[in-house]
Order: C-alpha cells, then sequence, then structure tokens
C-alpha cells in the first residue's frame, strides 16, 4: 500500500495527482524547484520539499535529488506525472534500487517504447500496422519501395529526429536528388548517413488508445481525437474520435491492446496511431509510457479515475474490471488553456495573475494551479489550465465549452481563450473529424480578425 | 506607506526570481531601492531568461556586487545567511563522530567548508562563500535540506 507519495512534477497535474491522494487518504510530498515554491501544489500537497534552483535541469529533472528527497521524507512512491522524469528508465531503476514504488511502468517496458525504430519493430512482431515504408541503400531499393508504398514519401534519418533530415518525395522523378540530399544531411547531422522511407500522410487524424493493464489484464478505455494541433503540440483533445467509422474503431482499439500486451506492459499507458484519412487504414506512431495530459476526458467519458487506478496497478492490485465493465458514455472536449500571446506568434506570456475565477458550471470539469496572485514562471511550458466540457452530444460539449470560454477570468497573464473560442465556433472543427493540418490552416483567419 | 519591511524585500526579490527581469530599481518617496541579479550587468541589456543566475540567498547582501540597497533594510537575526547549494541530508563534520567543520564563534573564509551535502552517496562540500564568523548554526546533522535552506549565519568580517 501506499501511504505517502512523492510528486515529481509541477503546475496542474501536481495538483491532479494531489486530489486523487487526497481521496485515498494518501499524503504528498511534492519536489519543487524554487520558482514554484509557493504554488498551489506546494500548498495543497502534505508537504513540499524544494529539489533545487529555477531551471528544469537542474530541480524537476534531477534524478538523484528525487529520489534523496522522496526517501529522506518517509515516501514509499514516487509519481512522475508528464514530461519531465516520466519515461526515464534512471529513474525507474532508482527507484526500484531503493525500494521505491515507481508509479509507471517497468524498465524494460520504458526501453520497449522509448525509441521509435524499437518501438516500429514491436508494432510489427505484434501484427500491428506500421506506416509503410523501410530502409533503402542503393537508389534501386528506394525507387522499388516507393514504387510498392506508393508517393508521396518521406525519407527520414534512422537517427534522426525534431524533423532534420527529413525530406518529402512526390514522385519518382524527384527521389534520387532528394535521396542524396537526405543521406547527406544525416551524415552530416547524426554522423549517421542511414535514411528510411517512409509513406506520407497528407491527411492524417492523430487517434489514440487509453491502455489499462496491471500485467495480466489488457484493457482499453477508449480512444481520443488529438488533431487539433499547433507544431505538433496538442492544442484541443476529445474523446471519442467524431465520425471514425466502427471497423477502423474497432481495429485502432485491438491493435492497441495487441502492442500493449504483446510487450507485458504493466501500468497506464497510450498508444498513438496515424489515422490516414484518404484509406481508412491506420499505423502505429508510438506509445506513451504516463498519464497524459489529457486523460481528463477519457475520465469524463468513462467515469474512471485513471490516477487512482495507475496508483493501484503500481501497489501490485489486480484490475478490479473488465473490458465490458468500461462504459463509454457522451463526448469530452478539452481546451489546453496556454500562457501565450495568439496575436503575437503565439509568443510566451508569464508573469503574476491577477484574478482567476473558473467556476462550477454543469459539464465542466477545470484542472489547473492557477489562484490570484499565482506566478507562472517563464522556465516551463505555458499551459495553465486545462477546460474539459461534457455533455451527452458532441455538439453539447461544444457548447458547455463556448460557455466556459465566456465565463472563466484569468487575468494578467495573456491566454489562448481567443484561439479556442475560435475553433469552438468553427464549422469545420463544429462538423468534426479534422485532421492534423486544420489548426494551421485556422490561424490565418483567426490572426487577421485579432490584429 | 512610509518603509519597506524586511518580509516586503523578500516579497520582491521573489517576485524578480521568478521573472526574467535582471534589475529593478523603486521608487517610493524618498525611499530608493535597486536590486539586481549577481552577473548582471549595470542597467545592461537583459540577459537570456532561461539559465537565469539565482539572487543571492534570499535577502540582500551587503558584500553583493551591484546591489546598491539603499534602503536601512536590517537582516532579522544579523549576519549573512549561508544556503545549502543543493537538497540533500547536511552532515556538520567529515565522518561520523569527528569534530563538526565549523562551531559558532569560528572565524571563516570564503573557502572554508562548513558542512557536507550527501545526494545519492555523493557528497558535496559547501564553502561558507564569505568569510567572517559564524553566528548560529540552524540546519541539523544527518537531516534532509532543502535547496536554498540557510545552513549557517555568518557576521561578515
Amino acid at each position: 500500500m501506499i501511504r505517502r507519495l512523492f510528486i515529481a512534477n509541477r503546475g496542474e497535474i501536481a495538483v491532479r495527482i494531489i486530489r486523487t491522494c487526497r481521496a485515498l487518504g494518501i499524503e504528498t510530498v511534492l519536489g519543487v524547484s524554487e520558482a514554484d515554491r509557493d504554488s498551489l501544489g506546494a500548498q495543497l500537497a502534505t508537504r513540499a520539499v524544494r529539489l533545487g534552483p529555477a531551471p528544469a535541469t537542474a530541480s524537476y529533472l534531477q534524478v538523484g535529488a528525487v529520489v534523496h528527497a522522496a526517501k529522506a521524507t518517509g515516501c514509499d512512491a514516487v509519481h512522475p506525472g508528464y514530461g519531465f522524469l516520466s519515461e526515464n528508465r534512471a529513474l525507474a531503476e532508482a527507484c526500484a534500487r531503493e525500494g521505491l514504488i515507481f508509479v509507471g511502468p517497468t524498465p524494460d517496458n520504458l526501453d520497449a517504447v522509448g525509441d521509435k525504430l524499437t518501438a516500429r519493430t514491436h508494432a510489427i512482431d505484434a501484427g500491428v500496422p506500421v506506416v509503410p515504408g523501410g530502409t533503402a541503400e542503393t537508389l534501386e531499393d528506394a525507387l522499388a519501395l516507393a514504387e510498392s508504398v506508393g508517393y508521396p514519401m518521406l525519407i527520414k534519418a534512422v537517427a534522426g529526429g525534431g524533423g532534420r533530415g527529413m525530406k518529402r518525395v512526390n514522385s519518382a522523378a524527384e527521389l534520387p536528388g532528394q535521396l542524396d540530399l537526405a543521406i547527406a544531411e544525416a551524415a552530416a547531422a547524426f554522423g549517421d548517413g542511414r535514411v528510411y522511407l517512409e509513406r506520407f500522410v497528407t491527411v492524417g487524424r492523430h487517434v489514440e488508445v487509453q491502455i489499462l493493464s496491471d500485467g495480466a489484464t489488457v484493457l482499453h478505455a477508449g480512444e481520443r481525437d488529438c488533431s487539433v494541433q499547433r507544431r505538433y503540440q496538442k492544442v484541443v483533445e476529445e474523446a471519442p474520435a467524431p465520425g471514425l467509422p466502427d471497423p477502423l474503431r474497432a481495429g485502432l482499439l485491438a491493435a492497441a491492446v495487441r502492442f500493449a500486451r504483446h510487450i507485458g506492459y504493466r501500468s497506464l499507458g497510450t498508444v498513438e496511431f496515424l489515422v490516414d484519412v484518404d484509406r481508412q487504414e491506420f499505423y502505429f506512431l508510438e506509445m506513451n509510457a504516463r498519464i497524459q495530459v489529457e486523460h481528463p476526458v477519457t475520465e469524463a467519458i468513462t467515469g474512471l479515475d485513471l490516477v487512482a487506478l495507475q496508483l493501484a496497478i503500481a501497489e501490485g492490485a489486480p484490475l478490479p474490471m473488465t473490458q465490458g465493465d468500461i462504459r463509454l458514455t457522451g463526448h469530452a472536449i478539452e481546451c489546453r488553456l496556454n500562457a501565450e500571446d495568439v496575436a503575437n506568434a503565439f509568443m510566451p506570456s508569464p508573469g503574476r495573475v491577477t484574478r482567476a475565477w473558473f467556476p462550477s458550471m454543469p459539464g465542466l470539469r477545470v484542472d489547473t494551479h492557477m489562484q490570484p496572485g499565482a506566478m507562472i514562471p517563464p522556465y516551463y511550458d505555458s499551459m495553465v489550465a486545462k477546460l474539459i466540457a461534457y455533455g451527452e452530444t458532441r455538439e453539447a460539449a461544444i457548447a458547455v465549452m463556448q460557455a466556459a470560454l465566456r465565463t472563466i477570468v484569468l487575468e494578467g497573464v495573456k491566454t489562448n481563450a481567443p484561439l479556442h473560442a475560435a475553433i469552438m465556433a468553427d464549422p469545420a472543427f463544429q462538423a468534426g473529424g479534422v485532421d492534423t493540418t486544420y489548426l494551421a490552416g485556422l490561424l490565418p483567419t483567426l490572426t487577421g480578425a485579432t490584429t | 506607506m512610509a518603509e519597506l519591511t524586511r518580509a516586503d524585500i523578500d516579497d520582491i526579490l521573489k517576485l524578480i526570481d521568478g521573472s526574467d527581469f535582471d534589475e529593478l530599481k523603486l521608487e517610493m518617496g524618498d525611499l530608493k531601492l535597486e536590486l539586481r541579479r549577481r552577473g548582471a550587468g549595470a542597467s545592461g541589456a537583459s540577459a537570456p531568461p532561461a539559465p537565469a543566475v539565482q539572487a543571492p540567498a534570499a535577502a540582500p547582501k551587503p558584500e553583493a556586487p551591484a546591489a546598491a540597497v539603499t534602503a536601512p533594510v536590517v537582516a532579522s537575526g544579523g549576519g549573512s545567511e549561508v544556503p545549502a547549494p543543493l537538497l540533500g541530508t547536511f552532515y556538520r563534520a567529515p565522518k561520523p563522530g569527528a569534530a563538526p567543520f565549523v562551531q559558532v564563534g569560528d572565524s571563516v573564509t570564503a573557502d572554508t567548508v562548513i558542512g557536507i551535502i550527501e545526494v545519492m552517496k555523493l557528497m558535496n562540500s559547501v564553502p561558507a562563500g564569505i568569510a567572517g564568523t559564524v553566528t548560529e548554526i540552524l540546519a541539523e546533522n544527518g537531516q534532509l535540506v532543502e535547496h536554498g535552506q540557510t545552513l549557517i549565519r555568518i557576521q561578515p568580517a
């Protein structure tokens, strides 16, 4: 049993974890940086300890300080939240060594999903579809591969990341030049000239499946659609995914469970897929081995407390339900409220919050660490609140969100609330099923209206 | 509002800590307060925000470079506070049973080791950082100290 939990995170997720702990009668110790010592989480936790100075590398990312603080304050478990050390093998191992329960998957699980190529290999072994493609050492290989998969193709560096060394190829005529360029760039940037080619999905949706596993029983809690993104950052999420054909949905859910079972996954996790709208197919992207930012939309339509389940799994308890017990009802939408200036190229807008008011409204949940006088430091990400609207239908959920956006007050900093209002009012979003290029297309009309 | 209290100054320092400003000038009637981060140039261009230099301890120290405090600020306990540079277990002596590194009344230089902080079996020695006389030992031997927590107090020479 977990009696005292060390929380190695900050912001709204720290407050969210404290909420469940208080309900369960678990004491909490929150590790904070100097910049967060007056935060809401620090005030609500049973105790807060200062891990280090404001920069995350010197505080929230210090495995030694986290484990030392957890031990010295008599904690029996460590919850890493999301981001920071949440998928860090060194923390999971240090916890095991020091007799602390790591609230997350095993170190082997973390390895299995840690890098994209390893995860892709596991997906293929589990019979889970991946983006069609493969490695190519010669131009002849590449041409043959592209011919069988179909254009457009994307050339990626095996050792790459962050978009570097990626080249789009629209036809066989373009391939030789782009391949040489990609190999040269990969060699220069990563010291490794190996490249692989995969299908470039022109119209894709980001759909992910919530997994719950105690190591023996693997269940899913439905899917979430996170296609409304800006620069690969999720902005709006919802559950269920609107307008997804039933066979496609069933295929996704089964594939996610198959993948988790294949790697012997044990904890909460999320399997992400790219849904190819034109071809009505889906491909494995990656698995996130942690609680996700957007978990509340799943909680809203299932009635589950995912953090409580995550803690119970970490304690070694078997899942207290079967797949048939997880019923999905209604529709939920989450808007990520960020402290940023939409009219000024989304510049972060840190500072002191003068007013914060998130009243109870029918169908609305707010996860936030904001309160009057709260400081939004410039060192971390700019998310300040998550608004989660629930309705019996998607239309009703949108109406709840629109009412919430008109009602809530957060002053002292600029937020992206106007962006969310524009999305909720947009006919394409209201119709449902937008793809990942949607928000980039909406932005010019929005900035045109605000400047 | 006639004067600033020590608590007010602490609040202001926290504000600066959480911001990306290097410098603050405050004028209230006759009172003039200037605060500057260590390492920040006098009214210079703002430094990049991310690796912000920590403001020295929790209170303005008289010897802090360029921290021109013209307000009559008196630190409550007297002397300078030596903060824990990192979180860990504080040890006053090099090993169990040995004499402590420093006692009240000892003279220290900036380089004098005043204790050890252990993090995951790594020992980090803590220098006084300032020359003077030890007036108070606040942190307990063998106990967890947090980052920034006052370990000892030193009356500057």
